[in-house]
């Protein structure tokens, strides 16, 4: 039997194309696809603008077809997403609250990913530092340890740093040290924070007196001058908050460090060429990215919830990649997008509880406008090049030709 | 009427006005191309003139922006690499793209329409058929990863050929290849034109062009010159079409009297990560106030050498000696061990140009000023990065070697790699080291910044520099060159010098056999 593999004949009619040939064109003709893309030149602040809006534009589109289809008004569920989030000012507080650690992980997590780490670990780094916290809060509860409010933020924020700033570490040290894959060991470490609250919460040590129930007790209660105070309604996070993305920015842009974080990321090989230490700038830009995380912990456990639950990070981790990823790892713009997904996610809470919109829709609305968002990062580099007719092509022609 | 406008000469492939533009940059502009059955058309040009990106058209991996493809008198929508296939269209790529643990053979059908089963033994036949009609030598049941690049170049073609390509487009063929295997393709190529087989062969070195080819096609930055029949033509009057205005070829070498030794290695041994040598018992000795070339096969251990010397290669044996100033006393300092860093603060006066300009010696997404101070950022004690002096570097830099930027403050990458090497030999310079060490410092470049970057490489030299030039165009090495080390295999061959030896011989240096081979480094 003749293997099919082996044409018989070399000489054989060739298949036939998939584009057809063109039909007899006096002058000259590409048969071109309908559709496709390229690659697009610079692109103006105009233009820049122009494709956000229509992108954000489209994104309420589509988001309001969703709505439709659940059978709600779309016009009326996007007025309370506007009014939830900062349509009082208790909800306009609670949109900030919400920025706030969204901003501080966002920060830490571009340190990271302006080397190239791809630190995906930020919810187990946030943890890690509020359970670290939680550690002395808890210690000091129980032994009815009489401390001021000062000496007690100073030592919970040491803590959260350093717990952030182990998670950091490890990750770092097994990369650089045997080459092991950051992203799978960031990933691995938030299990291992969750699970290690779990087993807090079943200690008779953390429970609140006479109760089976697994929950960790809250803090507030028995240590009042754990709440950090308000500024404008908002827990004073918000203000170590703007001041930190200030000083990233120097920090990523102005010293020395940060240029060392800017070559490795771009090429390891050129920092090792350079005869940068490559291993402790790796090590000790994740330091620090972990401690930012674990300062973002602090403050939800201080200023938000008063207590250590497996939902304290409540996804802030994750949220802050697209932050980071939105505003090109730039500190600063990072200020208007945290505000802006934490106005997606009051907005949705809103929907939720006036319009009756299931949680998940909610959460289904907030998904499409940020993957707009996201999509227009693909046509500020390229652009779609429809099918010309005949005469465009001729004209071109001439214009090249002459 | 189609038939009636049709001109009476057989032509294969007619290309006319093709336009193709990435972002800002017109790759091509109203390029035409026209080739004959049984011919063999050069297509000539500067890295960056479109000659690649013309036959990518072709391939089908890129589709023009505007344009018309003829394969035999009709138009045809080239959408895809299936289709150029269909119109038995094959192209060998500079960077081969074969399955490294499969068999020769198994490269050649892969891919292919068919069953689940390969029936190799008429496979083989099939293959050595073609083998023989053209005089190629292949074994079909050889694995990728134990050819030579020659040898993988000949799976290439036959892939082509053996999928019916009539119509054979050769990316630079010969970068890779020594004088004898190039002769070796030639004569293949020639049988396969005799066949009535069309082939299109890209290159930029001239008397290749001549050798072979029956007419010339020349761009020049993405626009089309002129085509012209080999016969009329010249090595100069090629390269005034090319570079759009004469040019002189030559290459100074000036004699230095006072030669000092600067570096002395010694039984140099060094093993890749899975522990086969990558250089076995190499020496050789450099002075200031000369070039040392070193030829080679790509991968016979050249960047190895000079990431040992430079500290970033860890060393099995050997040693490197730097004769010079360290810490204030002329000694003979071993530089084994030494990682980058400590090398610089020893105060050894080195310098390298690495091969990956990009991926080593710079850093792409970073302006020319934050790439300048890469290796003087440290020398401050500040904890801020001082970027005023390199900016006063890089301007002057900018002004001496005519480097087209629109600011200091651009991103590199976005320069062209002429413009990119220059930056980088010129921060490497500007540090005035003692031990300049270039790896294929004009790869890529335009003949302009190319004669730019030997005129350096010379003023270097003359101020009692010793340099170290790792290249691959045998022709320049041995004109640059005042001795020439020749690696094989990982093992230095011998030092000769250029001026009394024949390219034929260090030919045969590089293929690991020849008659210095015993003598060793001793003979010079």
């Amino acid at each position: 039997m003749t293997d099919p593999v082996i044409k018989e004949d070399l000489t054989d009619q060739p298949d036939q194309p998939t584009c057809p040939p063109a039909a007899d064109y006096p002058v000259c003709v590409i048969h071109e696809p309908f559709v496709r893309i390229t690659k697009r030149g610079t692109v103006t602040a105009r233009h820049k603008a122009l494709i956000y809006l229509v992108g954000f534009t489209m994104a309420l589109l589509v988001g309001a077809l969703l709505i439709a289809l659940i059978g709600k008004n779309p016009l009326a569920a996007y007025v309370s997403m506007a009014t939830g989030s900062f349509g009082t000012k208790t909800s306009a507080a609670e949109t900030f609250r919400l920025a706030v650690p969204l901003l501080i992980a966002g920060v830490a997590i571009a340190f990271a990913f302006k080397m190239r780490f791809w630190n995906i670990g930020g919810e187990g780094q946030i943890l890690a530092g509020a359970i670290f916290m939680s550690h002395i809060v808890v210690s000091i509860i129980n032994s009815g340890t009489q401390i001021a409010a000062i000496p007690l933020h100073i030592l919970l924020i040491l803590a959260a740093i350093t717990g952030g700033a182990l998670f950091g570490f490890l990750p770092a040290f097994f990369k650089t040290k045997w080459g092991t894959n950051e992203t799978l060991f960031t990933l691995m470490l938030n299990y291992i924070a969750i699970e290690y609250i779990n087993y807090l919460k079943n200690l008779s040590s953390w429970k609140p007196e006479k109760t089976t129930f697994p929950k960790i007790i809250n803090f507030k209660n028995s240590l009042g001058q754990i709440v950090l105070p308000k500024v404008f309604g908002v827990h004073i996070g918000w203000i170590f908050a703007l001041a930190l993305a200030v000083l990233a920015f120097l920090y990523l842009k102005k010293t020395k460090h940060g240029y060392e974080i800017s070559v490795i990321g771009d090429s390891l090989n050129t920092a090792r060429y350079a005869g940068m230490n490559t291993r402790w700038i790796q090590i000790r830009t994740l330091l620090i990215s972990g401690a930012l995380c674990g300062l973002a912990g602090y403050f939800q456990v201080a200023g938000a919830d008063y207590t250590l639950t497996e939902t304290t990070a409540g996804g802030v981790g994750f949220t802050a990649i697209i932050v980071a990823w939105m505003a090109k790892l730039n500190p600063f713009i990072m200020i208007p997008v945290s505000i802006f997904i934490a106005m997606l996610k009051r907005g949705s809470l809103s929907i939720q509880s006036t319009m009756k919109i299931p949680a998940s829709a909610a959460d289904l609305l907030t998904g499409i406008i940020l993957f707009f968002m996201l999509g227009c990062e693909l046509f500020l580099e390229y652009k779609l090049v429809f099918r010309h007719s005949q005469a465009k092509i001729e004209k071109m022609i001439e214009e090249v030709s002459a | 009427m189609q038939e009636a406008q049709r001109p009476p000469v057989d032509n294969v492939v007619e290309m006319s006005h093709i336009c193709k533009r990435f972002g800002t940059v017109e790759a091509l502009k109203d390029v035409h191309l026209e080739l004959r059955r049984g011919e063999i058309l050069s297509l000539l040009g500067e890295n960056g003139s479109g000659k690649t990106t013309l036959m990518n058209v072709l391939s089908g991996i890129y589709f023009p922006d505007l344009g018309e493809i003829r394969i035999n008198g009709t138009p045809v929508a080239i959408c895809e690499p299936k289709d150029a296939f269909a119109y038995n269209i094959g192209m060998v790529h500079q960077h081969y793209k074969l399955v490294e643990v499969f068999t020769a053979a198994e490269n050649i059908v892969l891919g292919l329409p068919g069953g689940v089963t390969v029936n190799r033994r008429a496979l083989g036949k099939h293959v050595k058929e073609i083998a023989d009609r053209y005089g190629f030598n292949i074994d079909p049941n050889k694995k990728v990863y134990d050819m030579s690049i020659s040898e993988k170049q000949t799976v290439e073609i036959v892939k082509a050929l053996y999928r019916g390509a009539d119509i054979l487009i050769l990316d630079e063929p010969t970068a890779v290849l020594t004088p004898q295997e190039t002769e070796k393709l030639f004569e293949i190529l020639r049988a396969m034109k005799e066949d009535d087989k069309s082939i299109i062969l890209i290159t930029h070195k001239l008397n290749e062009v001549l050798a072979v080819s029956d007419r010339v096609t020349v761009l020049r930055k993405g626009e089309y010159i002129d085509t012209v029949e080999t016969e009329s033509a010249s090595v100069q009057s090629l390269t005034d079409m090319m570079v759009g205005r004469a040019v002189s070829l030559e290459i100074d070498r000036p004699i230095i009297g006072d030669k000092k030794p600067i570096l002395r290695v010694t039984a140099l041994t060094c093993l890749t990560p899975d522990k086969t040598r990558a250089l076995e018992d190499v020496s050789f000795e450099a002075y200031g106030g000369e070039i040392l070339g070193i030829a080679g096969i790509s991968g016979s251990g050249q960047r190895e050498l000079c990431e040992a010397i430079t500290g970033l290669c860890p060393i099995a044996g050997g040693s490197i000696l730097y004769q010079g100033f360290v810490n204030g006393f002329e000694v003979e300092e071993n530089m084994v061990g030494k990682s980058p860093n400590e090398i610089s603060r020893k105060g050894i006066a080195l310098a390298f140009v690495p091969e990956d300009r990009l991926g080593m010696g710079l850093v792409p997404s970073l302006d020319m000023v934050d790439n300048i101070m890469l290796k003087s950022y440290r020398q401050k004690k500040s904890f801020l990065v001082d970027r005023k002096t390199p900016q006063k570097v890089a301007e002057r830099l900018v002004q001496d070697l005519e480097i087209v930027t629109p600011d200091v403050f651009t991103p590199i990458r976005k320069l062209s790699g002429g413009n990119v090497q220059k930056i980088l030999v010129g921060r490497e310079i500007d540090s005035s080291p003692r031990l300049l060490i270039v790896a294929y410092p004009v790869r890529g470049l335009d003949i302009n910044s190319s004669y730019t970057i030997y005129r350096l490489l010379n003023e270097q030299k003359e101020k009692g520099v010793a340099v170290i030039y790792i290249g691959e165009d045998l022709d320049v090495l041995m004109e640059i060159s005042d001795r020439l080390l020749v690696l094989s295999g990982g093992r230095a061959m011998g030092v000769v010098d250029p001026r009394l030896t024949s390219k034929q011989t260090i030919g045969l240096m590089m293929l690991g056999h020849g008659p210095y081979q015993k003598e060793g480094a001793a003979a010079l």
